[in-house]
């Protein structure tokens, strides 16, 4: 049944697995994909999974990129074909040419397979059968199976998947003996009876370097360890709630009291997401390091605490791992759309400021960026992740902290100040950078204390409802905001090879597609200069590059175009400049959907030759 | 409106604590609440029992809600740092407060609008997580700040001033804390200050959720003769379990009460509660007698005052999550950070 023209290529190619839910099979497959990467083969991979615990379906998506791209590529050149339900869909959805490996314990009718793709069949479950007699080990070691027939059809070291089973069981030999077996049986199965290997082959390369495979929620989690976070407050949900698990195993690692074992943190599992904002707002108050990991229905809930931390100027942390929406939408598919639901969070004029990281290491370092931000601004920070990002590894710089690099309170009146009778008005704009100092509770017997509330008050606090002392407060805030531009991460540019009419501007996750689609353009000779926004406000550089150029494509994972709204708000710019580029149907954005989308809509308006766009 | 300060004159005779204070200097600024307002008693009650304990006000942290009763910390404890946070809202900033700092002492307001209806959640839950704080809830049986409508803790059947009947069953907080594990559980009357300022001691001193409920008649909406949230109704109908007294460990030991009517109670501090028994069967240690004393009595129409449960071994928050002593607000870059070493391993496990 094999084709004719199978794909053949050497380091460059997507693989999927289709799983049932809860067969034990993400291990095996991110086995998969870290012996690609020990091979020294960039790997991005991808969980698509249902919202559900068990029985739906599941698949893992690999990409294989020796050019080191990491967005999603859409297509898909072999299928390990594991769900009988997924079966048609699976089958249909590989490219022609492609490979569809499968069980074939139970025989398959012709009419399900096609004829333009290399069947290969591995007896799995009678092999399964036959070696084991426990149910549950029957079925993990399927899966462990299946990655040893992958490494024979691949023609990848066996050694490379060996080692990573010694690493991962390290002092449990019995599991390593059992998993190394298992990874042997598929492999000389598919040595003895399937010509191998295949026209997809890993070779071993030398384009991983020194980077680091973890996924952006664990990032998020270690960045506010190192941030100096003690308090978090949080409450389950999907996709965040691993940012809480890795803080607190973290934490656990490094911030256990060696004499007494106590704990240097403390982590409360709140009933619901108002008390868990409540909490940070509550600590940070009192001048501990706070956070919370939430998403989209989380942040619709902290509205009103959001305008209370904004308003009396509280520190406060938030991670929002964002995820398919309006309402429950797609609870394990990405979308980055609670922009504008951040940026502007609560009732009247609140603004927030907003760090978009674009992948682990930038989850890291911009996470542990917002607690010295939120102390040094007095206000919420939103880190913006998604799920994407958030719930799959991805291949990063490594991770590095400058150790001489101490901790920015903000501007705190200690003791001896307030002693040496220096002036306190908690909203008092003493430095005209609109931001106030503050005072921790407990600071001083006599002097220094002041009451915090959401009315309005006046420059010392005093409760006010004076018009005059709320102009005055707001225009601070707006000022504070203006501070906040140059505080957050500069936007990231990168020019075209030759100049150009056209710009890109894109956010977050969206980041390595963009790269990939640059590229793709420029071999069509379409030349667009991109710039990554890393933060909110937008900083003039950004005003800048969009008033630099003639259109400006908006590239985001919205049906609204969020950032694009923010944009043309914020920046005052004509909408007609800035033209919108939307991918939200809950999968990452693929660079072939960005190029595809800019060349058409280059093509659209007719600007020719789109090939000769250097001005 | 205008708000003045409060005049600084002060008698040279003025009565001192310990620490050199006088009552003044537990005083905040002036109230703005109704002439004759329940809560404002309760504010006097909370000034006269920190200054008998010679509280440091800076060492205390003030936090409420919204309402008329949350707006009270303004009216005491000038001192202190204070937080008048969203509706219903108080337990949850409260609790993060006093993760950030064990070291202060946390004073909760509230009101039943506050604490019975939008913030019940959050009420249940700071009691049963154990957070060391001493909770107040300003109970007048309306929502005094947005005029006089029926809260959760109004009686079934008691009148609005308008003449409505409310036919809804009343939530009580004082049974609800009881069975969410409060472990310091006591109801008074603004009115009574003699039994209410040694129950905020008690309450202060307590390590652990500690729950006054405190039947505070609003003047302007609810103090008709068909509420049963009036000064007149509750007077009548209060019923006290007890007197309490709190003696320090410093203090001489009171003994003048008949034997067999008197129960001392040692709290995790070393002060030790006097309650003098008034019903000669209440025994404050036990949780289920409590409850069922609380149904029984309100099935006669009586109103149960005093200190209803007291567990003196009591566990707060922190000793829960195994946190160190030092507060979690003073720990050092030092004691926080990893460092760049820690990472390079971590880096190494990671490929
Ligand atoms: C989210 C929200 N909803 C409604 C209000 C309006 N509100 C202010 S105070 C209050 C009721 C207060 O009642 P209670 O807690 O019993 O205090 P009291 O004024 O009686 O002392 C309400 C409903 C608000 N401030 N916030
Ligand atoms: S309205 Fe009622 S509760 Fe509010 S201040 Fe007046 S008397 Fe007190």
């Amino acid at each position: 049944m094999k084709s004719a023209q199978s794909i053949a290529s050497i380091n460059d190619f997507v693989i999927k697995f289709a799983n049932v839910n809860g067969s034990g099979s993400a291990s095996a497959n991110e086995l998969f994909a870290r012996a690609v990467m020990r091979m020294g083969v960039p790997v991005a991979p991808r969980n698509i999974f249902p919202s559900n615990i068990q029985g739906l379906p599941t698949w893992y998506e690999v990409r294989v990129s020796e050019a080191g791209w990491l967005g999603a590529r859409g297509g898909c050149d072999m299928m390990i074909a594991m769900n009988p339900q997924t079966w048609d869909r699976d089958v249909a959805s590989l490219d022609a040419g492609g490979y569809l490996f499968y069980d074939s314990t139970k025989p398959m009718p012709a009419s399900k397979f096609r004829d333009d793709i290399t069947v290969l069949g591995v007896p799995l479950t009678a092999m399964c059968n036959r070696e084991y007699t426990d149910p549950r080990q029957r079925q993990l070691f399927k899966n462990v199976m299946y990655v040893g027939a992958l490494i024979a059809l691949l023609d990848m070291e066996f050694g490379v998947a060996e080692a990573l089973i010694v690493d991962r069981y390290r002092g449990k030999d019995p599991l390593i003996q059992a998993n190394v077996h298992a990874l042997r049986l598929g492999y000389d199965y598919v040595r003895a009876y399937l010509p191998c290997p295949i026209g997809l082959t890993i070779r071993r390369a030398d384009a991983v370097g020194d980077r680091i495979f973890i996924d952006g929620n664990s990032a998020c989690g270690l960045g506010a360890v190192y941030g100096g976070a003690t308090v978090t407050g949080w409450y389950p949900i999907t996709p965040s709630t691993s940012v809480i698990e890795s803080f607190t195993s973290y934490c656990r690692k490094y911030r256990t009291d060696p004499d007494s074992g106590h704990a240097r943190y403390a982590a409360v599992q709140a009933e619901d997401e108002l008390a868990s904002i409540g909490m940070v707002i509550g600590a940070a108050w009192n001048g501990a390091r706070a956070f919370t990991a939430t998403s989209g229905p989380g942040i619709s809930l902290m509205q009103e605490f959001f305008g209370l931390a904004y308003f009396a100027e509280i520190p406060a942390v938030i991670f929002d791992v964002q995820r398919g929406s309006p309402s429950t939408g797609m609870p394990t598919k990405t979308q980055q759309s609670d922009l504008v639901a951040c940026a502007y969070a609560s009732h009247g004029d609140t603004r927030h400021v907003l760090l978009f990281p674009e992948n682990p290491y930038e989850c890291f370092t911009f996470g542990a960026l917002a607690f010295d931000l939120a102390d040094r601004l007095q206000t919420p920070v939103f880190v913006l992740s998604d799920l994407d990002m958030g719930m799959n590894e991805s291949l990063c710089k490594p991770f590095d902290w400058d150790d001489s690099r101490r901790y920015d309170r903000g501007k705190l009146m200690t003791y001896e100040e307030l002693e040496a009778g220096k002036d306190f008005g908690r909203y008092l704009d003493v430095d005209g950078d609109g931001i106030p100092y503050r005072t921790i509770p407990g600071t001083h017997p006599t002097k220094g204390a002041y009451f915090t509330r959401g009315t309005t008050r006046n420059a010392y606090a005093k409760y006010s409802e004076s018009g005059a002392d709320y102009v005055y407060n707001m225009e601070r805030l707006r000022r504070k905001f203006d501070t906040a531009k140059n505080l957050v991460p500069a936007p990231v540019l990168h020019a075209a090879s030759q100049p150009t009419r056209f710009g890109a501007i894109h956010y977050g996750s969206t980041s390595p597609a963009m790269a990939e689609a640059s590229a793709l353009l420029e071999a069509d000779g379409i030349h667009v200069d991109t710039l990554r926004v890393c933060g909110f406000p937008f900083c003039d550089e950004i005003l800048q590059f969009i008033a630099d150029h003639e259109q400006v494509f908006v590239v985001e994972q919205n049906e609204s175009g969020q950032l694009r709204s923010l944009l043309i708000n914020e920046g005052e710019i004509d909408p007609k400049k800035l033209v919108r580029v939307l991918h939200y149907d809950g999968s990452p954005i693929t660079a072939r959907f960005i190029s595809g989308r800019i060349a058409d809509a280059l093509s659209d308006r007719k600007i020719s030759p789109i090939r000769k766009v250097a001005s | 409106m205008t708000y003045l300060a409060k005049p600084k004159l002060l008698s040279a005779d003025a009565p001192r604590n310990a620490l050199g204070y006088t009552r003044r200097d537990y005083e905040g600024a002036i109230s703005t609440l109704c002439a004759g307002c329940g809560h404002d008693s309760i504010s006097a009650s909370i000034v006269q029992a920190c200054f008998d304990l010679d509280i440091e006000p800076h060492k205390v942290a003030k936090l409420s809600g919204i309402g008329c009763s949350s707006k009270t910390p303004d009216y005491f404890l000038g001192n202190s740092h204070g937080f008048n946070s969203v509706h219903g809202r108080m337990p949850s900033v409260l609790t993060g407060a006093a993760l950030a700092n064990r070291n202060l002492l946390y004073l909760g307001v509230s009101g039943d609008g506050d604490s019975a209806s939008i913030g019940i959640g959050q009420f249940a839950h700071a009691m049963r997580r154990g957070v060391n704080m001493t909770y107040i809830v300003e109970n007048n049986g309306v929502y005094g700040l947005t005029k006089g409508q029926f809260s959760a803790t109004a009686d079934k059947g008691s009148k609005s001033k308008k003449g409505v009947l409310n036919s809804d069953s009343p939530i009580d907080l004082a049974a609800l804390a009881l069975q969410l594990g409060a472990t310091y559980v006591a109801r008074s009357f603004s009115g009574d200050k003699e039994q209410l300022v040694p129950l905020i001691k008690g309450a202060l001193r307590h390590n652990g959720p500690a729950l006054i409920d405190v039947l505070s008649p609003c003047v302007t909406f609810n103090n008709h003769s068909g509420s049963t949230r009036s000064y007149d109704y509750v007077r009548q109908h209060n019923e006290a379990v007890n007197r309490v007294e709190v003696i320090l460990p410093r203090d001489p030991i009171e003994t003048s009460y008949p034997p067999g009517s008197l129960r001392r109670i040692v709290q995790h501090d070393g002060s030790i509660l006097h309650l003098r028994k008034l019903d000669v069967d209440y025994d404050p240690s036990d949780r289920i007698g409590a409850m069922n004393h609380l149904q029984e009595r309100q099935a006669l129409g009586e109103i149960v005052t005093g200190l209803l449960y007291v567990d003196s071994s009591a566990q707060d928050m922190h000793s829960h999550l195994n946190t160190v002593e030092k507060p979690l607000n003073q720990l050092g870059d030092a004691y926080l950070c990893p460092g760049s070493k820690a990472l390079e391993a971590l880096n190494a496990l990671l490929r």
